[in-house]
């Protein structure tokens, strides 16, 4: 794994060789995160965001673990653990606002993350696996952030598992059973709090694991770059640390900035006003509305009201799933051999028409289901499946492209043979006054 | 041919969203949605100003005291506020002693059990949860015309709009508009509110006339007072650590700002003078 001028770890403590000769874990950090792993030097901020999401999954799992010392999973006493959380619990309320905003954030860094990839055609040989295993762990993501909006049993999170979990009840012939199966009963209680609140642990540690496939898969061929093109030499490259160390510490340092500023000043702005009531099986709320992240897959679920064929529902039910598992066969269908969208005019075009339709998509999801929102949710899920399955397999086989640079280093440094001298080389020079 | 597959798939899943959308057109056409009148005639929540509005804004305890009494000798004859302890009013400025003494002397009384076995009631003590007006639901719907008055602790947070929502649904009682159509028209025991969503409340006005609660502060009781000081009491009681969120809101922003920026420079001077 690799390129070939890559720093060999040497330990110069005896006890670090020692160590390296019986458990090599600081020769894996050294190798995967430090100084052993080259790393394309034209790197720009949108390489940030797979350490945020990294930094992301570490809150919810330290925040979660704490929380669930004193969470209930139980129909009759969910809510009112929730409230000992919120007014009793030492620093609880920092908790679970940390933990509710991390969620948010959580998913718009890795909404970025993925979109990063989208436009620098990070999906494209050689990462197919990176990519799809990336799309595992947004799935994965999705369950837990599902199951752990269910645990505080609002008003919301009840009417969500149902509506949710209802989906799968528009499978022919055995979608009913499966329905019951996976609640463990008609409608969401005891049962369905107990096992989510399980799943709900248990996932992140998945997401976990999947993570370190996905940074594995990622190491064979190294971190791609926003020309797309392969690196060549050592010019290429600079080390992961300092260099993205230090860079990916600045990230963190606004992604934290900003996580504050909702956590501390606006917690519940994201949240929706429902589920600050206690779950009631009787009572219906007036919307039905899932968290934010979901809004685009909500309003393509329910862009589709006519029957055709198959019911309406299992058209909406086909093409929500279908809208992700659709991203599995991107680098088949996108056979450009052209990698980064700077090169490519069209594909440029179409991309940025793809970010504002998956934004008039969320924004339609998060409405009541009335015209003109189902109307305009409509067209926007036409885009959709016209931009990944139509438009991308057209594109690459008629889209020309524009010339690549030959290398990294050219397109960084424009033909000048060596770096400027470093800015504060006078600095360091020791004075002479 | 995983090209011309997805492209096939495609057409598909186009073509059924496309035929949604037509018959959806057709119909938006033939009978335009019409505003409903709930819509019509609802109003959104007063903005109201409170000493705890925005990141600097704090709440107020003479105000909060003065909306403890307006909930302890109006709210509290139907509406709980479960997840609040006597031992809470602590924040509002009172003494250990005066908590003590206002749990002792609070109606109704704590349920317990008596040495027989069988139930009976005791004076309340600072660790108590503030006892509801109802032993249950049905006793609470059976007094209230079949409806439930919600319980008050999470109130603010529960709606939209807020402690605002609140001063405006208090206020906002009013005998219906003439043009009202019949049917949403208040039935018996219900009462014409815009500011409820469904425009007729089961609430009766609670705040009937200035003067009704007797501040203890000397404060002129108007209703628009009582209404207002309730609702602050209320933000507090759903969300009682706002104070101290807010505080280490604004630690924790500038320790982060710090950091970020001693984390730009050491970004910048690592890689500085390296191109990229």
């Amino acid at each position: 794994m690799s390129f070939p001028w890559a720093e060999h770890y040497k330990p110069k403590h005896p006890f670090m060789r020692w160590m390296d000769d019986r458990l090599p874990l600081p020769r894996l950090v050294y190798n995967a995160v430090g100084k052993g792993y080259p790393v394309p030097r034209n790197l720009n901020h949108f390489w940030n965001f797979g350490v945020l999401a990294g930094l992301a999954l570490t809150l919810q799992i330290v925040t979660g673990i704490v929380l669930a010392m004193h969470y209930e999973p139980s129909a009759a006493g969910a809510f009112a653990s929730t409230e000992h959380i919120m007014r009793d619990v030492n620093g609880g309320w920092f908790l679970r606002y940390l933990h509710a905003n991390g969620a948010s954030f959580f998913f718009i860094v890795t909404y970025i993350h993925i979109f990063r990839g989208l436009y620098y055609g990070s999906y494209k040989p050689p990462r197919e696996m990176v990519w799809m295993l990336g799309l595992v762990i947004f799935l994965l993501m999705m369950a837990t952030a599902f199951m752990g909006y269910v645990l505080p049993w609002g008003q919301m999170s009840f009417w969500g598992a149902k509506v949710i979990t209802g989906l799968f009840g528009a499978i022919p012939l055995i979608g009913e059973p499966i329905q019951t199966w996976l609640i463990g009963g008609f409608a969401p209680d005891q049962a369905t709090l107990t096992r989510f609140f399980s799943l709900h642990y248990l996932l992140p540690f998945v997401i976990a694991g999947v993570i370190i496939l996905h940074i594995w898969a990622l190491h064979i061929p190294g971190s791609g770059n926003p020309t797309g093109v392969d690196v060549k030499s050592p010019q290429d490259t600079v080390p992961f640390h300092p260099y993205y160390t230090a860079k990916d510490g600045f990230g963190a340092g606004l992604f934290l900035l900003l996580l504050a500023v909702m956590v501390f000043f606006l917690p519940n702005y994201l949240a929706h006003a429902d589920n600050y009531i206690p779950a009631n099986n009787m009572a219906t709320p007036a919307e039905i509305v899932p968290e934010w992240y979901f809004w685009p897959f909500y309003a393509i679920l329910r862009a589709f009201t006519y029957d055709f064929i198959l019911p309406a529902k299992l058209w909406g039910v086909m093409a929500m799933f279908g809208s992700i598992l659709l991203l599995f066969f991107l680098p088949w269908l996108d056979k450009s051999p052209v990698r980064s969208g700077s090169y490519r005019p069209k594909f440029r075009m179409f991309f940025w028409i793809l970010v504002a339709d998956v934004l008039v998509l969320g924004y339609c999801g998060g409405k009541p289901a009335e015209e003109p929102f189902v109307m305009i949710s409509q067209v926007a899920t036409i885009y959709y499946f016209a931009h990944f399955l139509i438009i991308l397999p057209i594109l690459s086989w008629v889209e020309k492209t524009l010339p690549l640079p030959n290398s990294i280093s050219e397109s960084v440094l424009h033909g000048e043979a060596e770096e400027a001298a470093p800015a504060d080389i006078g600095l360091a020079k020791p004075a002479k006054a | 041919m995983v090209r011309i597959l997805g492209i096939l798939v495609g057409l598909g899943f186009v073509g059924v969203a496309a035929w949604s959308l037509l018959w959806g057109a057709v119909a938006y056409l033939k009978e335009p949605p019409r505003e409903t009148v709930e819509h019509q005639f609802h109003h959104h929540a007063r903005d109201i100003a409170f000493s705890f509005d925005g990141p600097f804004g704090r709440y107020d305890n003479r105000q909060l005291q003065r909306g403890l009494q307006v909930y302890k000798e109006v709210c509290s004859t139907c509406h709980s506020l479960q997840y609040v302890a006597f031992r809470n009013f602590r924040a509002l400025g009172y003494s250990e002693a005066e908590v003590r003494a206002l749990a002792d002397q609070w109606r109704p009384r704590t349920p317990s059990i008596g040495p027989d076995g069988s139930p009976a009631e005791r004076n309340s003590v600072p660790a108590d949860r503030i006892p509801g007006p109802y032993p249950n639901e049905a006793a609470a719907r059976n007094a209230n015309n079949k409806a439930l008055p919600p319980d008050l602790s999470l109130i603010t947070k529960a709606r939209h709009g807020g402690a605002d929502y609140v001063v405006s649904l208090l206020t906002g009682y009013h005998s219906p508009p003439a043009n009202l159509p019949r049917e949403n028209r208040p039935g018996p025991g219900l009462h014409f509110n815009p500011y409820f969503a469904n425009l007729n409340i089961a609430m009766a006005p609670p705040l009937r006339q200035d003067g009704q609660v007797t501040y203890a502060d000397g404060t002129r009781a108007t209703r628009e007072q009582m209404a207002q000081d309730v609702a602050a009491f209320l933000e507090w009681a759903a969300e009682p650590h706002a104070d101290a969120r807010k505080n280490m809101g604004l630690v924790a922003l500038i320790f982060l700002l710090m950091g970020t920026i001693l984390a730009y420079m050491a970004y910048q001077n690592v890689w500085a003078g390296k191109k990229h």
